[in-house]
């Protein structure tokens, strides 16, 4: 597949930046977190985007969706990362929502992916633990059967969107010791389940995110989301592809703050010229923006082996995520250090970009995680 | 698209037929690829050969026009050439600035007496080209040469030196900035000439590099006559073309190194040889990361270039300028080898002579030698200035 947007992609990124242009200024973000708004995002905003399609362009048509491929949604996903938007797209389409859609029965299915397509339905995935850190096979939460039903145990730290959401996806160890890639289960669950205590916790990037605990909740059989004892597995598939869609919101957070540095060097003057004439600046500039451009060819290359099915995609993930990890944080770093003594005060809006980066990074794993796994699926 | 398969066929047939099976699997990069010219010498005459029976073809130049000796064919059926070249582990017939820098530039700035007379030995591998660009005083900061060229009836007179001309022993003809009016502007009073090696009053002189080779040579030119309709386009207006021409360099650089990153010699090997295995991983985590963060760069890169020209296939507006890829191309070849140096330890210390084996003696040469890619064909922070100020529009 070239590395090149079709017109039809060419089209749709031109609508997101658009809409996010006249409909989601990066002021909503701030002014969510000023409220301690306990949803964390606009549910209005989300109503709109759904009918524009996006929720659903990832769900297959006879659920309501667009049926489309990730590198379609990767433009869209660019778009609203230029503004930070707050909106549930990693927790309810590209988590939870691709999960069922993998991986779940045709009763979850049905249940589950209409609602996520028109917006009136979030979830979130409960994966992670405290000291998990970025292995998705380090699960300690319990579950353990009881008859024909599960009796489930334990904790999970920053749930995205845990707090508004519909149903909760977590994994759970079945069998097995502490780090087993097998014996690690899926389990869907409303969150009102007696023994379900759902926490709000408060991010650096104003994300919304949840400890969730569970504390003996008792599901059916019904409940279990893919093959028991074959979590991990599904886990894994489903994180990679998410991890594409996280690379491209990243891409486009990337690139807003640096256009907003450029501008700012193009304009702020000190020694009576502009500074971006200053060539310690300029060398700098020029730097960050290949960095950028070689992020936008491997987010490129890999949603386009995502949606190709090829063979190499866990390598191209890898890679994207190292690069736009390792990239994002430059560009914000980068934009707060020009910027000078602006760029370091809550008013100014290179902050946001900054707490975003750091919080996108250490989410599905940090580049030097990613190099690590990049050494080992090419055997050293 | 028919026509396409029918000259793929064809192509194949024909290669297969013409190749001497002696040149099959041999390398085609510039540093052990076949230059062409007067003083050529063939370690096998199969490569004389080679490119004879390409050259009859213009198949040494395939897309330049069939009436000045070049292939004529379209972009497409030039990528099919190549494609069945690889197939067939041909290596080049020919390489050298004469198809990389000056021939491209001739195509565009060139009159038809012009090209007639200079493209044709070209092609035929005939004539080997050299570049009289830098000069003592001049090196980033080009357009301060100095070497004068002064109008005499029909020619003019060249004195001056030049500096960094790749090759110049070897070469038959120099393409060259000289100054023909030292009261403009410093760009301004430039013009681009050509100018035959063998006229008297040209001498080369080898300038030993840090890696003990010897790629460059100091260039004196005294009295040196070239005939006036040598100059190519205008008197005075020689930065025009030779601007042209470095990006016809910067492209060259580039995908010499674009080609070959990422692939590292058995890096991989080397390293679990020399540092050791813990389970079946290299022992060291340390150089453990670094492989990955070079090959991962690498691929990064190389996906990169297949945008631009994707882009460029698909009639988008070009992206990243070539110094982009100037800069990244050859900041991975020195990684690389800094990379395998580390890992080769104490044995990346030979010079010559016992105790090292040859790869890692070439190694050693190879690392020096790449310590010039950031410098020559204008350096890293030179291309950054260019992307600053025609990507990114920050001012002077």
């Amino acid at each position: 597949m070239a590395l090149v947007l079709t017109e039809d992609q060419e089209l749709l990124a031109q609508t997101a930046r658009d809409f996010v242009r006249t409909n989601s200024p990066i002021s909503r973000l701030r002014a969510l977190r000023d409220a301690q708004d306990s949803v964390g995002f606009s549910r209005d905003v989300w109503q709109e985007m759904a009918q524009l399609g996006w929720a659903g362009i990832l769900i297959p048509e006879e659920y309501g969706g667009a049926g489309m491929g990730l590198a379609d949604l990767a433009v869209v996903l660019e778009a609203v990362g230029r503004n930070l938007a707050p909106e549930p797209f990693l927790s309810t389409v590209l988590l939870g929502g691709q999960l069922l859609a993998h991986a779940g029965s045709p009763e979850q299915k049905q249940a589950w992916l209409p609602g996520i397509a028109t917006g009136e339905k979030i979830l979130a995935l409960a994966y992670q633990e405290a000291r998990s850190r970025y292995d998705l096979n380090r699960v300690s939460t319990q579950a353990t059967a009881e008859g024909d039903t599960w009796r489930l145990s334990g904790e999970k730290i920053q749930v995205l969107d845990g707090q508004s959401a519909d149903a909760l996806i977590v994994s759970a160890r079945t069998a097995g010791e502490d780090s087993n890639q097998d014996g690690v289960t899926l389990f869907l669950l409303a969150p009102d389940t007696p023994g379900v205590a759902i926490i709000p916790q408060n991010r650096v990037d104003n994300r919304a995110a949840a400890l969730v605990n569970l504390d003996g909740v008792k599901v059916g059989a019904e409940s279990v989301v893919g093959p028991v004892g074959q979590g991990f597995q599904t886990l894994s598939h489903i994180v990679d592809l998410a991890t594409v869609g996280l690379c491209a919101e990243m891409l486009g957070g990337m690139s807003q703050i640096f256009d907003d540095t450029l501008a700012y060097l193009k304009t702020r003057e000190q020694f009576g010229v502009v500074i971006g004439s200053f060539q310690a600046l300029k060398h700098r500039a020029a730097k960050v923006f290949m960095e950028i451009e070689l992020c936008r060819s491997a987010v490129m290359a890999a949603a386009n082996a995502a949606d190709a099915g090829e063979s190499d995609l866990a390598l191209l993930v890898s890679l994207a995520k190292a690069r736009c990890s390792d990239a994002f944080v430059l560009a914000t770093n980068e934009g707060v250090q020009m910027h000078g003594g602006i760029g370091m005060t809550d008013e100014h809006d290179a902050g946001l970009y900054m707490k975003r980066a750091r919080a996108a990074e250490m989410t599905f794993g940090d580049a030097a995680w990613h190099r690590d796994r990049w050494a080992q699926l090419r055997n050293y | 698209m028919a026509d396409l398969k029918t000259f793929r066929t064809e192509t194949h047939q024909w290669l297969d037929a013409n190749a001497p099976a002696s040149i099959r699997g041999v390398g085609n990069t510039l540093l052990d690829g076949n230059w062409g010219g007067r003083k050529a010498r063939y370690s096998n005459p199969d490569m004389k050969a080679w490119l004879d029976v390409m050259a009859e073809r213009g198949w040494t130049a395939p897309e330049w026009p069939s009436q000045y000796g070049g292939g004529g064919l379209s972009k497409d059926e030039a990528k099919v050439l190549q494609q069945e070249m690889n197939t067939l582990q041909l290596p080049a017939p020919l390489i050298g600035f004469g198809l990389t820098m000056i021939g491209p530039t001739l195509l565009q700035y060139g009159t038809e007496e012009q090209k007639h007379e200079h493209l044709p030995g070209i092609i035929k591998g005939e004539i080997r080209w050299c570049q009289g660009y830098s000069e003592p005083g001049s090196g980033s900061d080009l357009a301060s040469l100095k070497t004068r060229a002064i109008l005499e009836g029909d020619h003019y007179v060249i004195n001056g030196q030049k500096v960094w001309t790749s090759f110049a022993n070897l070469a038959d003809w120099m393409f060259m900035l000289v100054r023909t009016d030292p009261k403009a502007k410093k760009q301004e009073g430039i013009t681009f000439l050509l100018v035959d090696m063998e006229s008297p009053g040209v001498e080369t002189r080898p300038i030993k590099l840090i890696s003990g080779a010897s790629p460059f040579c100091e260039t004196f030119l005294t009295d040196v006559h070239a005939p006036a309709k040598n100059v190519i386009f205008e008197v005075n207006k020689g930065w025009t073309v030779a601007k042209s021409l470095l990006n016809h360099e910067r492209n060259m650089i580039a995908s010499a190194f674009g080609t070959t990153a990422g692939k590292g010699r058995g890096m991989r090997d080397w390293a679990k040889e020399h540092l050791g295995l813990d389970g079946d991983r290299v022992a060291d985590p340390a150089i453990r990361d670094r492989m990955a963060q070079y090959e991962m760069d690498s691929r990064a890169f190389r996906l990169t270039t297949e945008r631009a020209r994707d882009a460029a296939k698909a009639g988008r507006p070009p992206g990243p300028e070539s110094s982009m890829f100037k800069i990244y191309g050859t900041e991975l070849n020195q990684r690389r080898l800094e990379l395998l140096v580390s890992i080769a330890g104490p044995h990346a210390l030979g010079w010559d002579g016992p105790g090292f084996e040859d790869v890692e003696l070439t190694l050693t040469r190879d690392w020096l030698r790449s310590r010039g890619n950031t410098i020559e064909g204008g350096t890293s922070e030179i291309q950054l200035n260019i992307i600053a100020k025609r990507v990114l529009g920050l001012p002077d």
